[in-house]
């Protein structure tokens, strides 16, 4: 059996619906966290498929910014869960509500 | 292409995009700067200058041509440089009322500003892009600018909340944004927008339509557009107040100008209209009757900024030029009284919690006490509900009037009467302000400041500012030259 374009984006939505779900349903600020790292590569999978598909690199170009880009929410969104772990030493996201309606 | 040749197209870029170049590179100074000495009286300056270099280089290239640069990756001139000129001139009134505000609430931090100049840079890119990848990383390198700005106040819970808050729902948000962008690439196999066009002519397919959708839900939620504006609110409230100004206006144009072009350039026709009035009619609504009910006079300053993406929204969903340069005249109207209330607000705040726990009662008869607090805010009030002869009044005009051309008559009829119902919290501030008997404790010990020299040109040039673009039409005509 011959692997088609449709796999890679079968695979690379299946693993974006993961995330989704995932980011929907964990209470955990570090299990969302790498639920929406697993969004942003799987999307890399549907552009690396789109890119060679098409025979245009620029689709492989985005994949290089959005794993930079991915690098750097990591590193904002840990410093961020850190800076609320300490005043509140928790983690869950349905303990931290000072803000309501 | 050999390389001395694209050596040659490259300088010359370089020459049309200097306003990016100086602010990065004055970031990346401020970055080395304030290591060496921290909290230095000069930060603030040096970010002002550079911000205020690229405001004097984009107004002066308003009038040119548009043309491309970097390979076709972004636009410079023409409304691009509006849009800028915009960005860079809500910054410079950014800092200069941050930084009194910084020294008083006790959180002088040198890298706030190095953070407000690069997210000036994303928020150039991304209002100036022509391609889908400068597009992502001009929107990221402002979003991320942006949750570090809103959670700076590291000691109070209130800051790095409203941050977490932002992040996860912003990078959530990135999520659809990127597959939007990956579906639109692989239906138009190009990820340039203008050549996005000529790819699309014939209906398109449904990874087409699904991309666009996607990429629609990212930017609805950039600019915080129900039933994306969750974060909003608590967002607004707990960000330190000026950067809340900032952030409001500044990126707010920027992704409404991106959203704009890739409406206007690539995505021509009639099928998305009818999605963006349906998203303008929610947020209208809602925006305006939660602000209603709101004490905190930030959260209700937020829910009004919410409100005002929808009118944004309806001149948009016009789907004329000019709806979309109406869209722009209004945002440059936001920008102006946004940052003058945010503005008051900062200068009003003595709940040492950054204004997040501050009713609005508290500022019961502030208005004698501080008249020049007292009148600024005034005028923001009207003009933000839409008074003639206020600039806020021209900006409404110029976006309802393109929809009623358009055939949306009743969108504009739910505009004109939501606006009428925004009138009554905003004119409820003025009442506290000037009608309520002042509280005792409050009261007394609002008068123990002194409003900085700069803080008060500030709000005083936008007010004049707003009476200008009020009674006459010199923007408004610029604006709608432009398409």
């Amino acid at each position: 059996m011959e692997i088609t374009l449709n796999w890679y984006l079968t695979l690379s939505a299946l693993l974006f619906t993961m995330g989704v779900l995932g980011f929907l349903f964990r209470r955990n600020a570090i299990m969302m966290l790498m639920c929406v790292e697993l969004m942003l590569n799987s999307v890399n999978i549907t552009l690396v498929a789109f890119s060679q598909y098409l025979g245009d690199v620029s689709g492989q170009i985005l994949v290089f910014f959005v794993m930079s880009v991915a690098a750097a929410e990591a590193a904002v969104g840990l410093a961020l869960i850190i800076a609320i772990f300490r005043g509140k030493l928790t983690v869950d996201v349905t303990k931290i509500n000072l803000f309501k309606y | 292409m050999d390389l001395s040749q694209a050596y040659a197209s490259m300088t010359g870029d370089l020459a049309n995009t200097m306003s990016l170049l100086i602010v990065a590179l004055a970031g990346l100074a401020l970055v080395v700067f304030d290591a060496f000495k921290n909290r230095h009286a000069a930060t603030p300056w040096i970010a002002g200058l550079a911000l205020t270099a690229g405001f004097v280089f984009e107004v002066s290239r308003i009038g040119s041509a548009e043309g491309m640069a970097y390979y076709n990756m972004l636009r410079t001139g023409g409304s691009a440089a509006f849009v800028n000129a915009l960005v860079l001139g809500s910054g410079v009134l950014s800092v200069i009322l941050t930084a009194p505000y910084l020294k008083r609430i006790g959180h002088n931090i040198g890298e706030a500003y190095s953070m407000i100049l690069f997210a000036t840079v994303g928020m150039l890119v991304l209002g100036s892009a022509n391609n889908l990848v400068t597009v992502f990383v001009g929107l990221e390198t402002m979003s991320i600018c942006l949750y570090i700005l809103t959670g700076f106040i590291r000691s109070g819970p209130g800051s790095t909340e409203s941050a977490f808050k932002y992040f996860l729902l912003g990078a959530f948000s990135t999520g659809f944004f990127l597959y939007g962008i990956a579906l639109l690439y692989g239906a138009t196999g190009t990820m340039d927008i203008s050549a996005m066009r000529d790819t699309v002519a014939d209906g398109g397919s449904i990874v087409f339509w699904a991309g666009v959708a996607m990429l629609l839900v990212g930017f609805l939620f950039k600019v915080s557009a129900a039933p994306f504006h969750m974060w909003t609110p608590d967002v607004y409230q707990g960000a330190p107040t000026t950067i809340t100004g900032f952030m409001s206006t500044a990126s707010k144009t920027a992704a409404f100008a991106s959203l704009i072009l890739i409406l206007n350039v690539a995505l021509p026709g009639e099928r998305w209209s009818e999605v963006l009035a349906v998203f303008a009619v929610i947020t209208m609504v809602l925006g305006n009757v939660i602000a209603l009910s709101q004490s905190n006079i930030k959260r209700m300053l937020a829910y009004s900024s919410i409100a005002h993406a929808g009118y944004i929204l309806v001149g948009l969903a016009a789907g004329s030029a000019d709806g979309y340069s109406g869209a722009l005249f209004y945002l440059m109207v936001y920008t102006i009284m946004n940052i003058g209330a945010f503005g008051v607000i900062a200068l009003l705040e003595w709940d040492k919690k950054e204004g997040s726990e501050q009713t609005l009662d508290s500022l019961a008869g502030i208005g004698y006490k501080k008249p020049l607090l007292g009148w600024t805010m005034a005028v923001f009030m009207f003009s933000l509900a839409g008074f003639p002869p206020l600039g806020g009044f021209l900006g409404k005009w110029a976006v309802f009037a393109p929809a009623v051309e358009a055939g949306y008559v009743w969108l504009a009829i739910v505009g004109v009467l939501t606006s009428a119902v925004s009138a009554y919290y905003y004119l409820r501030v003025l009442v506290v302000f000037f009608m309520k008997p002042e509280d005792a404790q409050s009261g007394a010990a609002a008068t123990n400041f002194v409003i900085p020299k700069s803080s008060a040109a500030v709000l005083i040039f936008c007010v004049v500012l707003l009476f200008l673009l009020g009674v006459t039409t010199y923007a408004i005509e610029l604006t709608g030259s432009f398409f």
